[in-house]
C-alpha cells in the first residue's frame, strides 16, 4: 500500500502545484480592453447592445469621413439584386424620403470619370458607412478634430505672443 | 454635445457678439477660419495600418496631430477608396491608453514575476534585459531566448530584429505572428513554384471573367479588393462568382454560385475539379508537358500537435511531411479519378450542381479566371496541401501567369508578405526565399553581414505555437514580442500560451502601443511608436513596396520597435553571447557590441542625416547619427537583386505609390513568369517558371485525410473563428475608436436560427463555449451578418474580454506550422436566458 500513499501524496502535490499556477495566471496589470489580472477568467457577456431608436445624424471628424449610419439596417437587402439603401439615398429618392444623397464621389469610377449612377465599386454601402449601436467607449479616445487643434495653436499664439 | 435648432442659433449669435466686442471668444466659435497658414493641412501619403491589400491613404497632420485621413487617389490600388477602418485610422493612435513609459513588474524595488507594474526608464528596462538575455545564453544556450514578431513590422524593423537574432544573438528562434496567418501560403508557393507570393497583380481583376472565393470573406477581411470585384462583376454582367465557404458570409450578397461545404471537404471538392477538367478532356497539354512536373506527396503527415500526443504517435510521416516523388500524369489522372461528382457533393453537402458549375469556371477555356483565398485555406491543418491544389487547377488548364489568369492567395497582414516574407522573419528563413538549413544560403547572409563563416545557426528556430509550448516546458527562458497580441490571437490559450507566459522559469517582454491581454500577461511592458509615428515600409499581397515618412510624434516615452531593437543591441557584447570558437574566427569583434557588430558596419551606417528627406522627423536616425532605414533597407535590398526578387533603389520609393518586385532598371513586374512581363523569362520560352530547378512547377497529388478533431456526442459542433470588417484581428486599435466599437463592440457567438432553437435559447442568450481546453461566454446572434449552417457555431476574436483560443486547438498544418483557427469541436451550455 506503500505505493498508493506515495501516489496520493504526490497527487496532492500535483494538484496544490496546479493551484498556485492557477493564481499566477492572473498576476496584476493595468487594465486595458480588459480588466488588468483576469486573463485565467471566464467573464460574464454584456446584454446584446441596443440600436439607438431615433440617434441624430453625427458631426463628421474630418470632411473625408463617410458619415455613420444614424438609423437601424436590419434586414436591409444589398445584394447583386438590389440596394435598399439607395430607395432613399439615390439622387432621385433623397429630398422626398428626406435622406441625404449619396455622395457626389460615389458618382466616379475608377478613373474619375463621372458616371450615370451610383458606381459600382461603391455599391455595398457597410464597407465605409456602419450602423452605431448605443455601446459605450471602452477607452476614451483623445482624437481632435482639425478645428480643435487649430483653436489650441490660436490659443498658443495668443498666450505666446500676447506680451 | 447636442443642441436644438434654437439653442445652436442663440449660442451663434452670443459667439458673433462677443467677436464685435472684441472678446477672447473660443475657437469654434467664428463660422469660419480663413487664414491660410491655419487652414493649409500637411497632406502626406502613406499605406494603411491594417490589412494585407496595401491601400495607400492620404494622412492630413496640423501641429503634430493627425486630423484627418482618406484614400489617395493617386493609387492604383484604392484610387480614392477606403474602407471604415481605413477612414477612421485618424483616430487609432489616440485611445486614452497609449503606453508612454516602460514598466516592470517589481516587488520592493526589484523585479518580480510576481510583482505589479511600476514605471521605470528605459535604462534599467534595457539593463534588465541584458542581463536577462546574457544569463539565459550563458546558462543555457542561444535557443533559450526567442522573439515573437510581426507582418504588421515595418521592413527594417523586421530585418534589424531578424539579424540581432539569427546572427547577433545565433539562435533562429524567431517568428512572426504572420505565421498564424500566411505559413501555409508560403509552403504552397514554394513547394509548387520554389518561390513565393503571387505570379499575378491585383490588375488581374479587370480581365477576369470569373471569380472563386476559396475559404476568403473579401467582403469584410480584403474590402478594397471587394471593391473592385464587385466594380468588374456589376459592370460586366456575363462576369461570374462562386463563394465556398463553411458558412455564409458577407461575400456571399455578390455570389452566383453560392456553396456551403462541410469542414474540410476542400481536398475532395478540388481533387474532383481536376478530376472534371481531365475527364471532359480540357487539360492544356502543351502548358501541361512543357512547363508542369507531376509529384505525389507524402501522406499520413499529423496533425502538428505536440509530439507525444496520440495523433502525433500514429502519423506515419509526421517527422518529414514535406517530401514527395514523381508520377506520371496517368498516375494523377488514376489518383484524381477517385474524386467524383457524386462523393465530392455528398462529403461537402454542396450539390452536384454547383460543384459542376464551379468546376467549368476552371476547365471551360473560354474563361479567365481568377481564385482567391486567404484563412479558410491557410489556417487549415491541411492547408499547404490546399495551397497545392488551387494551384494545379491553374497550371492543368494553362491559367496562369497571364492578366485576368490569376491564382491569387490573399495575405492578411500589412506587411506580412513585405516583412515577414521577403525578410524572411520566419524561424526557418533568411531574405529572399533563403533558409537557413541550406548551408550556401547561410554563407551569402554571413558575407551580405559581413560576420565569419558559421554565424548563423543550421537548426531551425522554434516556430509560433512550439514558442508557446516552450515557455510553458520552461526551455524558452527569455520572451521578446512585438507588434502581436499572442495572448489573445494565440491557439488553446489556457493550456500553453499562458501558463508559458506566467512561467516562474521564463521573463517576457511585450513591445505594444496599448495595454493588451499580451502587455498583461508580460513582465516588462515598452512602450512602442506606431504607423506614422515612425519612418516606416511595407509590402503588400500583390509584391508592392511603398513607404511612409514620419508625420507625427509618438507619445511620452514612447519608441519604435528599431529603436527598441537597436539601442538594446548596444547593451550586449559579441563576447557575452558568442562561444570562444566562434569569437576565434573574428577576434576583431571580440569586444564590439552587437550594435557595432549588426549596425554599425560600414554598411547600415553608410547614409548620412543630410540623406534624409528635407522637411520630415526621423527619430530613430537622428538618435543613432545615420540614416538607419536607408541603410538597412540597401543592405537587405542586396539579397533579392538578380533573385527575381529585385527591390528599387530606397529613396524612389519615397516619392511613388509602390512598385511591385521585382523591379528591374526602374521597372516594375506585373506577371511574373511569363514573357513579355517578367524580364527574368528567358525570350522564346514564353513561360517559365525559373525558380524551379527544371523551370517547371509541380502539379500535387495529395489525399484526403480527416480533421485532428471532429464534433461528437460530447462536443457536437464545430467552431469557426475569424474576423470581422470594423476590427483589425485582436481589435487593440479599432476597439479604442468610438464609432468602430459602437458598430461592433462585442463578438457575438453566430449560430443557425435552428440550433438555437434546439438548444432552447434565442438571439441574446448568454452561453458558454465549451471544448476540450477552455470556455468563453458570449451572446448569440441568429441573424448577424455571418450566417453558419446547422452544426456550426462562429466567433470572432477581437474582443479581449471573450477570448475565444480558450476553446480553439492548437493543432496546425504539419508543413507550415500554422495553426487550424477554423474548425474545431465545441459544445454550447446555457449561461442565462434572454
Amino acid at each position: 500500500m506503500k505505493w498508493l500513499t506515495m501516489l496520493s501524496l504526490s497527487l496532492a502535490l500535483v494538484v496544490a502545484g496546479l493551484v498556485v499556477a492557477e493564481e499566477h495566471r492572473d498576476d496584476s496589470a493595468p487594465d486595458g480592453l480588459r480588466p488588468g489580472g483576469t486573463l485565467s477568467q471566464s467573464l460574464p457577456a454584456p446584454p446584446l447592445a441596443g440600436e439607438p431608436r431615433d440617434a441624430g445624424r453625427e458631426v463628421l471628424n474630418y470632411p473625408e469621413q463617410p458619415p455613420v449610419i444614424p438609423h437601424g439596417i436590419r434586414d436591409y437587402q444589398v445584394d447583386v439584386r438590389t440596394n435598399r439603401c439607395l430607395t432613399c439615398h439615390s439622387r432621385s429618392e433623397a429630398v422626398q424620403a428626406g435622406a441625404p444623397m449619396v455622395s457626389i464621389s460615389h458618382f466616379r469610377d475608377r478613373h474619375q470619370q463621372v458616371l450615370a449612377a451610383v458606381s459600382p465599386d461603391r455599391y455595398f454601402c457597410t464597407q465605409c458607412h456602419v450602423p452605431q449601436t448605443d455601446a459605450s467607449p471602452i477607452v476614451p479616445n483623445t482624437f481632435l478634430t482639425v478645428d480643435e487643434v487649430l483653436g489650441d495653436m490660436l490659443q498658443e499664439q495668443r498666450e505666446g505672443g500676447g506680451q | 454635445m447636442k443642441l436644438t435648432r434654437r439653442e445652436f442659433a442663440k449660442a451663434n449669435a452670443a459667439a458673433v457678439a462677443a467677436a464685435t466686442a472684441g472678446m477672447a471668444m473660443p475657437i469654434g466659435a467664428t463660422n469660419l477660419i480663413t487664414n491660410a497658414e491655419l487652414t493649409q493641412l500637411n497632406w502626406n501619403k502613406a499605406p494603411c495600418r491594417f490589412c494585407g491589400v496595401g491601400c495607400s491613404v492620404m494622412v492630413g497632420t496640423q501641429n503634430d496631430r493627425i486630423v484627418a485621413t482618406h484614400g489617395d487617389v493617386h493609387s492604383e490600388v484604392n484610387r480614392g477608396l477606403n474602407c471604415v477602418k481605413g477612414y477612421f485610422l485618424s483616430k487609432i493612435l489616440y485611445g486614452q491608453d497609449r503606453l508612454q513609459q516602460p514598466m516592470l513588474r517589481k516587488r520592493n524595488g526589484v523585479y518580480d514575476k510576481r510583482g505589479d507594474f511600476e514605471p521605470v526608464s528605459w535604462d534599467e528596462a534595457f539593463d534588465l534585459m541584458a542581463d536577462k538575455f546574457k544569463t539565459a545564453i550563458r546558462d543555457h544556450g542561444p535557443d533559450s531566448v526567442a522573439m515573437f514578431g510581426s507582418g504588421q513590422w515595418t521592413i527594417w524593423e523586421g530585418y534589424a530584429a531578424s539579424k540581432l537574432f539569427k546572427a547577433g544573438l545565433r539562435t533562429n528562434n524567431i517568428d512572426p505572428n504572420a505565421r498564424h496567418c500566411m505559413a501555409s501560403a508560403v509552403f504552397g508557393f514554394m513547394r509548387t513554384f520554389g518561390s513565393d507570393e503571387p505570379m499575378g497583380v491585383y490588375d488581374d481583376i479587370e480581365h477576369a471573367n470569373a471569380f472563386v472565393l476559396w475559404g476568403s470573406n473579401m467582403a469584410e477581411m480584403h474590402p478594397i479588393l471587394w471593391t473592385r470585384v464587385t466594380d468588374r462583376r456589376l459592370s460586366f454582367p456575363d462576369t461570374q462568382v462562386a463563394v465556398l465557404s463553411t458558412f455564409e458570409h458577407r461575400s456571399f450578397d455578390l455570389a452566383d454560385i453560392p456553396m456551403v461545404m462541410t469542414p474540410n471537404a476542400d481536398v475532395v471538392i478540388l481533387n474532383y475539379i481536376a478530376n472534371h477538367i481531365i475527364q471532359t478532356d480540357r487539360v492544356d497539354r502543351d502548358f501541361v508537358d512543357s512547363h508542369t512536373n507531376f509529384v505525389r506527396a507524402v501522406d499520413d503527415i499529423g496533425y502538428g500537435l505536440r509530439d507525444e500526443h496520440p495523433l502525433q504517435q500514429a502519423a506515419a510521416n509526421a517527422d518529414d511531411p514535406n517530401r514527395w516523388t514523381s508520377m506520371s500524369f496517368d498516375e494523377f489522372a488514376e489518383h484524381v479519378s477517385d474524386f467524383t461528382l457524386e462523393r465530392a457533393a455528398r462529403e461537402s453537402g454542396v450539390s452536384e450542381g454547383r460543384l459542376e458549375q464551379l468546376a467549368e469556371l476552371y476547365a471551360d477555356p473560354d474563361i479567365k479566371v481568377m481564385t482567391f483565398w486567404t484563412m479558410g485555406v491557410n489556417q487549415h491543418t491541411r492547408g499547404v496541401w490546399v495551397n497545392n491544389l488551387i494551384y494545379n487547377l491553374h497550371l492543368l488548364t494553362g491559367k496562369i501567369s497571364a492578366p485576368g489568369n490569376s491564382p491569387f492567395s490573399l495575405t492578411g497582414q500589412p506587411s506580412a508578405c513585405g516583412t515577414a516574407r521577403e525578410v524572411g522573419t520566419f524561424a526557418h528563413r533568411l531574405p529572399a526565399d533563403r533558409v537557413v538549413t541550406n548551408p550556401e544560403h547561410r554563407a551569402f547572409a554571413e558575407e551580405v553581414w559581413k560576420l565569419p563563416e558559421g554565424t548563423i545557426p543550421e537548426r531551425v528556430g522554434f516556430h509560433a505555437v512550439e514558442q508557446s509550448r516552450k515557455l510553458k516546458d520552461g526551455e524558452i527562458k527569455v520572451y521578446w514580442t512585438q507588434v502581436n497580441n499572442n495572448m489573445q490571437a494565440g491557439p488553446n490559450t489556457q493550456q500553453e500560451t499562458l501558463p508559458g507566459w506566467r512561467n516562474e522559469e521564463a521573463f517576457v517582454i511585450v513591445s505594444d502601443i496599448y495595454p493588451t491581454a499580451s502587455a498583461q500577461a508580460a513582465d516588462l511592458i515598452l512602450p512602442a511608436a506606431s504607423w506614422v509615428e515612425k519612418e516606416g515600409a511595407f509590402g503588400n499581397s500583390e509584391r508592392r513596396t511603398q513607404f511612409f515618412h514620419q508625420l507625427v510624434t509618438a507619445p511620452g516615452e514612447a519608441r519604435s520597435d528599431l529603436w527598441q531593437l537597436v539601442e538594446f543591441s548596444k547593451r550586449i557584447r559579441v563576447d557575452e553571447v558568442w562561444p570562444a570558437d566562434q569569437l576565434d574566427k573574428a577576434p576583431e569583434h571580440r569586444d564590439s557590441t552587437l550594435f557595432d557588430l549588426l549596425y554599425a558596419n560600414g554598411q547600415v551606417d553608410r547614409y548620412a542625416l543630410s540623406d534624409m528627406e528635407e522637411g520630415y522627423a526621423n527619430q530613430e536616425a537622428e538618435a543613432f547619427g545615420f540614416y538607419i532605414q536607408k541603410g538597412l533597407f540597401e543592405e537587405y535590398a542586396r539579397f533579392g537583386r538578380g533573385k527575381g526578387k529585385d527591390l528599387d533603389d530606397f529613396d524612389n520609393y519615397h516619392q511613388n505609390r509602390g512598385k511591385r518586385w521585382p523591379v528591374v532598371d526602374g521597372k516594375e513586374t506585373l506577371w511574373r513568369y511569363r514573357e513579355g512581363y517578367d524580364p527574368y523569362v528567358e525570350a522564346g520560352r514564353g513561360v517559365q517558371f525559373y525558380a524551379k530547378p527544371d523551370d517547371r512547377a509541380l502539379i500535387f497529388a495529395v489525399p484526403d485525410e480527416p480533421p485532428p478533431e471532429s464534433p461528437d456526442d460530447e462536443f457536437p459542433y464545430w467552431l469557426s473563428t475569424g474576423r470581422v470588417l470594423e476590427h483589425w484581428h485582436t481589435g487593440s486599435m479599432t476597439r479604442r475608436v468610438p464609432e468602430l466599437h459602437r458598430a461592433v463592440p462585442a463578438a457575438l457567438l453566430y449560430m443557425h436560427p435552428e440550433d438555437a432553437r434546439a438548444e432552447g435559447v434565442r438571439r441574446g442568450s448568454e452561453m458558454k463555449v465549451i471544448s476540450r481546453r477552455g470556455e468563453v461566454r458570449l451572446r448569440v446572434e441568429t441573424r448577424g451578418r455571418v450566417r453558419p449552417p446547422r452544426g456550426l457555431v462562429y466567433v470572432p476574436f477581437f474582443d479581449a474580454n471573450r477570448l475565444i483560443n480558450n476553446v480553439v486547438l492548437d493543432a496546425t498544418d504539419p508543413i507550415s506550422k500554422q495553426t487550424d483557427f477554423k474548425k474545431c469541436a465545441v459544445r454550447l451550455e446555457l449561461v442565462s436566458l434572454a
